[in-house]
């Protein structure tokens, strides 16, 4: 299956701030947080299904997003200092469309 | 719904991490070699062995040492997949115990 991927390498991002039941990959430090897609690994098997011994499908695109310390920890870093998390796609809305919608 | 007891990153007060090298003991490899043979036959995957550790009793996890966590995760899931009872598991433990002594 090569379904397309929603965000490409320097595209703005924003982590949902979800709270549900079941195995969620997403640290809570970072939900909520804005960043930008540093790069596209592929498609995997989707851990939050596989957690339940389900098959992880359909495949879900997985990110390596960067983040400003800043942004993440609320306290001041180092300007360059970066947070880097692997992030499905199910987790991230454009923070474009999230501008537009709020 | 709450921050579980495994997602921890970036919480205040967890303390220094102990960096310093130390040998695994004899039971602490048995246990790798169990998880890696039960994940060769694809009894188990790793994301379940994840969910198991989540589920479980949030004292209980702080307790537990990392490879007690996961020989427990290792438990809930055979006994979930109903390949091994927890009945069976505490007869064995009790006939170690009888031969060998409480750890």
């Amino acid at each position: 299956m090569n379904s397309p991927s929603k965000f490409k390498p320097g595209d703005r991002v924003t982590v949902k701030f979800e709270d549900r039941p079941g195995h969620l990959r997403t640290p809570w430090y970072i939900r909520g947080k804005s960043g930008w897609i540093e790069r596209v690994y592929g498609e995997f098997r989707n851990p939050e299904s596989l957690a339940f011994g389900r098959d992880g499908l359909p495949k879900k695109t997985l990110y390596l997003v960067a983040f400003n310390q800043n942004n993440v920890w609320g306290r001041t870093a180092g300007p360059k200092d970066k947070v880097l998390v692997d992030i499905y796609e199910h987790w991230l809305v454009s923070s474009a469309e999230e501008r537009n919608e709020s | 719904m709450a921050r579980g007891h495994h997602d921890i990153g970036g919480l205040p007060g967890a303390g220094a991490i102990d960096q310093s090298e130390h040998l695994l003991s004899d039971w602490e490899i048995l246990a790798d070699a169990v998880n890696q043979a039960l994940g060769a036959r694809g009894v188990k995957r790793t994301d379940e062995m994840r969910r198991a550790r989540e589920e479980m009793d949030s004292a209980a996890y702080r307790d537990m040492t990392y490879y007690e966590r996961w020989i427990a995760s290792i438990e809930a899931i055979l006994i979930e997949k109903k390949i091994l009872t927890k009945e069976e598991i505490d007869r064995k433990l009790a006939e170690f115990e009888a031969k060998w002594g409480e750890p």
